[in-house]
């Protein structure tokens, strides 16, 4: 039976399992949708156009002949659609999301109206230089910001997000080493970064070899002095790390990894901790990208759009791809492209995109800048970290946090399994959450740490938010070190269950096939 | 500051429970002589909502806006018209403000949107799979010749002259840092691409065969003879798509052979931007999913049997597979393939053939009266909402004197392989159906008269 204190009967019957059930399937406002596979038609569309002139067409003889199988929506059944699908989404708009590492702060919407402003939206990226003036010097206040606040000499603006970034930095590395006729092979990467390092320093053709942490979380700075030489290329470091700790020797590292001739690549996927209070160029970092979908608010989207610049310092700026902006003596900007690198910019390694970056991402960023302000961008980080220590220390009585004792964190808390009874793990945690309404935090990352939550709360949450975070989380924590086996069957109140990921990966079905829609039946 | 919910007391009532005396005390671990003491120089403080708006729209207006003037750019992104439940859509907050749906059970609704997505770019590529989207068409392209490399074991790779260049430059610079050789030339203006000489350069050690459809300049050609030798020779066809309305009227590249084809979706849902965020699309045959990069969703059933979606084949990715992932991207772009999906569910089948029928109408009229001016010539023989004209003098400053009459007149040849002489003389003009009659006879004469 359900439990059902106030004593509230259903109007829909149960079913032998003692559930409600309904006709549709539906629960109130929680709607199940069908495919636009199984609800529109090739027939039905939600635009009207002209009449179409009559012509021989040009097409070369190639005109298609069978069907594509799109199937068509009305406009109302188009916006009914997509807006149910909405409804089986979280999001920030709708409550705490402390992904560790994401930095799910709130998206102020005065930069999406920016973005839709027509000079920004409507303007094609082979318009001649003259006519996207205001485009060019939008990106060029916004590197000189970003230049700012880095403490670095140059910026390439074009990468798409931060891995891109990640790939832009490490390009200009080893251009900057073949220049000198240094060939070197090996990049380090401590045990704890994200998969993004290592995947991106093997994309740029090197080897990958791991550093080890020590046990304050930190890189181990012997170790890593052991492992330099002649055939390393670059270290990559993410500061403030993936546990949400600052690395104290940061300078020391940078100092080494120099002496040795190598470079130092800055994750800053979490550089939200530091904005506006430490420089990484004060920290002997040469290359960092930003993600202006992190720290600089730009909507994550489900999953993308993201934006990448890579700041770089006065060594390796001279390598940073093309095409950028200049500006000019009479105050007008323009592209350095291919055509006139060779007098402005003569050793860049070449293109990473087809045109100038996310432009709808440096809009939306410039306008969060302005907003906050030096001062403002340095209570960001005050913020975040506060909230974060908050959440570190209302919880360390119930949850092992692995580092809590050398110290604050920085952005983000970190706690493991430890003391979880039975096979009650971290991953049971999440899904209870989820019932509780909150978002989870990053599950099993970093590596080094065992069934690791981490919890990120950004400076956008108000104490209320926290506090409830916190009570819920409590609560959970306890529950899973009693060994209570019903957190296995969270959530509960989702708009579905546990998925089943292993059947989706050993038959995948990945389009729509009308055949054999569902393995349901199987 | 109106985006922190914090007030003074709260502050001091964390850090009571925080047992710090300061803020200050929780950067300890960043060395003294790193922390800034105060604001950071040079930048200035806080501002209104109002005050920045007011600076935001003034750098706008500094722009001319395609909407505003005549419009014949193309090369890559396209003008078309996006319905307005398109943007109201992705405005939702709950698609806007989400993350990467790590925890499916609240996020079905940007899976099922990806799976729909990826059934979609499938159809309309002509393939069995599609991921869920990449950073744009370039990036696309260049995963996908490392892709061929991975089935092929080879790595040699011939790109047709009639790709876009910035795509070629793109592979160009990433095959300095692989392992991957690229062979190309240059476009020739000629009424039809030399099938005959791509097909020429393929060897027993080719990788992939790259080619674009409709080309650079605008032409559309078979791709048939070129996957049959690409496949006698063992190698792949990989196709690119830089206009995807195309598709409504013509063949699919799947339908002719093609092995993997990528492209970029800017043309239906997204917005021109000045190039970014765009929405990169990748598809290929079922036999080779394990081999593709970006993200995927796929379809399963929950604990009470009901149909849902994951995130699925990860263990391709740099999350679980680190350095011996098949791609580093992690972000992709699935906002904007929401408005991609959006937009062509709002199209589908009848629309997007009504679309694509009224581009290519609307560029038949254009070529035939453009292609008349004296001195003027059309190159292509076959074509879809692009084409190249050859004039008699160089293009670029033509485009130039165009813009002084109000005019985006197309892009010349020589913006986009500057230095060549060859190609200095060639406009390559796109028109869609935002193209008045006005409008074409505008730029009639206002490339009358900057020929003359």
């Amino acid at each position: 039976m359900t439990v059902n204190p106030s004593g509230w009967r259903p109007s829909a019957p149960a079913n032998e399992q003692g559930e409600t059930t309904t006709v549709t399937g539906n629960h109130a406002l929680m709607l199940e949708e069908p495919l636009i596979f199984e609800i529109g038609s090739a027939e039905q569309t939600g635009v009207d156009f002209a009449e179409v002139p009559q012509g021989e067409n040009r097409l070369g003889g190639l005109e298609r002949n069978g069907e594509i199988g799109l199937p068509g929506l009305s406009e109302p059944e188009t916006i009914r659609h997509y807006t149910r699908l909405s409804r089986q989404n979280y999001a920030i708009d709708l409550g705490l999301f402390p992904l560790g590492s994401c930095t799910m702060k709130h998206n102020p919407r005065l930069n999406e109206k920016v973005a839709r402003m027509p000079g920004f939206a409507d303007v094609h990226p082979l318009q001649p230089q003259e006519t996207v003036q205001g485009a060019l010097q939008v990106i060029n206040e916004l590197a000189f910001w970003l230049l700012d606040l880095t403490g670095m000499y140059g910026v390439a603006m074009s990468p798409k997000a931060g891995a891109h970034g990640e790939l832009c930095g490490l390009l200009c590395i080893r251009a900057a080493l073949e220049a000198r006729g240094d060939k070197r092979e090996v990049v380090l990467v401590p045990e704890s970064a994200h998969g993004t390092n290592p995947a991106t320093a093997a994309f740029a053709g090197y080897r990958v070899e791991n550093i080890p942490a020590n046990t304050a979380g930190r890189v181990d700075l012997e170790a890593l002095k052991a492992r330099l030489g002649p055939d390393v290329a670059a270290v990559m470091i993410t500061n403030p790390n993936t546990c949400g700790l600052f690395e104290p020797d940061m300078k020391a590292i940078s100092d080494a990894v120099h002496a040795a001739g190598a470079f130092v690549y800055c994750d800053g996927a979490n550089f939200n901790a530091i904005v506006g209070k430490v420089r990484p160029g004060d920290l002997g970092i040469d290359a960092m990208h930003i993600n202006l979908h992190k720290t600089f608010s730009t909507p994550h989207g489900g999953g993308g759009p993201g934006s990448g610049p890579v700041v770089l310092s006065e060594a390796l700026a001279p390598y940073g791809p093309l095409p950028f902006v200049a500006k000019m003596r009479d105050d007008s900007f323009r592209l350095v492209e291919e055509e006139n690198a060779g007098e402005e910019h003569p050793n860049a390694f070449g293109r990473m995109v087809a045109f100038h970056g996310q432009m709808g991402m440096f809009t939306r960023a410039l306008a969060y800048i302005l907003s906050h302000g030096a001062d403002g961008l340095k209570q960001v980080a005050e913020d975040a970290v506060l909230n974060a220590n908050y959440i570190l220390r209302s919880l360390q009585d119930v949850l092992d946090a692995p580092f809590a004792k050398s110290g604050p964190c920085m952005h983000e808390a970190i706690f493991s399994d430890k003391g979880f009874a039975g096979d009650v793990n971290t991953l049971d945690l999440a899904k209870a959450l989820i019932d509780e309404g909150f978002h989870p935090m990053t599950m099993y990352f970093p590596l080094v740490v065992h069934g690791a939550m981490l919890v990120e709360p950004t400076e956008t949450e108000s104490k209320a938010s926290l506090d409830q975070f916190i009570a819920a989380v409590r609560s959970i924590a306890e529950r899973a070190k009693a060994g209570d086996q019903s957190l296995k069957a969270a959530p509960i109140y989702a708009p579905r269950r546990r998925l089943d990921e292993t059947l989706a990966a050993r038959k995948p079905v990945l389009t729509y096939r009308e055949a054999e829609s569902a393995h349901a039946a199987e | 500051m109106r985006y922190l919910p914090l007030s003074d007391p709260d502050r001091s009532e964390m850090l009571r429970v925080i047992g710090a005396g300061s803020i200050d005390e929780l950067f300890k671990d960043v060395p003294e002589e790193a922390r800034l003491k105060g604001p950071i120089h040079g930048l200035p403080m806080h501002a209104s909502e109002m005050a920045v708006e007011r600076h935001m729209a003034a750098l706008s207006r500094k722009n001319m806006v395609a909407g505003d003037v005549p419009f014949f750019v193309g090369c890559g992104a396209y003008k078309h018209h996006i319905p307005a439940s398109v943007d109201h859509i992705i405005q939702r907050g709950e698609f806007l403000t989400s993350y990467t749906p790590y925890q499916p059970e609240i996020a079905q609704g940007t899976l099922q949107m990806m799976f729909e997505f990826q059934t979609q770019v499938a159809r309309l590529f002509g393939c069995e799979v599609a991921n869920a989207s990449m950073y744009d068409g370039s990036t696309a392209m260049w995963e996908a010749i490392l892709m061929a490399h991975r089935i092929t074991r080879r790595n040699k790779t011939v790109i047709s002259s009639g790709v876009h260049p910035h795509y070629v430059k793109v592979a160009e610079t990433l095959a300095q840092f692989s392992e991957d050789a690229l062979a190309t030339a240059l476009p020739e203006l000629d009424a039809e691409p030399d099938t005959e000489r791509l097909i020429g350069k393929i060897g027993p050690e080719t990788s992939a065969v790259v080619v674009q459809y409709p080309d650079i300049l605008g032409r559309i050609s078979d791709l048939t003879p070129i996957a049959d030798a690409a496949h006698a020779a063992g190698a792949l066809l990989i196709a690119v798509v830089t206009e995807p309305v195309a598709l409504g009227l013509i063949k699919s590249p799947g339908e002719m052979g093609a092995d993997i084809v990528v492209g970029e979706g800017q043309s239906i849902g997204v917005g021109l931007q000045f190039g970014g965020p765009y929405v990169g699309l990748f598809a290929c045959r079922e036999k080779h999913v394990r081999q593709m990069p970006g993200r995927l969703a796929g379809e399963t059933v929950d604990a009470e049997g009901r149909r849902g979606f994951v995130l699925t084949l990860s263990t391709r990715e740099q999350h679980i597979r680190r350095e011996k992932a098949t791609s580093n991207i992690c972000t992709s772009s699935v906002l904007c393939a929401l408005a991609f999906t959006v937009h062509l569910t709002l199209l589908g089948e009848k629309g997007l053939r009504q679309l694509a029928l009224l581009n290519h109408a609307r560029a038949r009229e254009a070529a035939d009266r453009l292609g008349n001016i004296p001195g003027v010539s059309l190159v292509n023989d076959s074509f879809f909402n692009e084409f190249t004209l050859m004039l008699p003098v160089e293009a670029r400053p033509v485009v130039h004197a165009m813009v002084d009459r109000g005019v985006l007149g197309g892009v010349s040849l020589g913006r986009l392989y500057p230095g060549e002489d060859t190609l200095q003389n060639g406009l390559v003009v796109a028109v869609t159906e935002t193209v008045t009659d006005e409008d074409i006879a505008a730029f009639e004469a206002a490339l009358k008269e900057a020929v003359q």
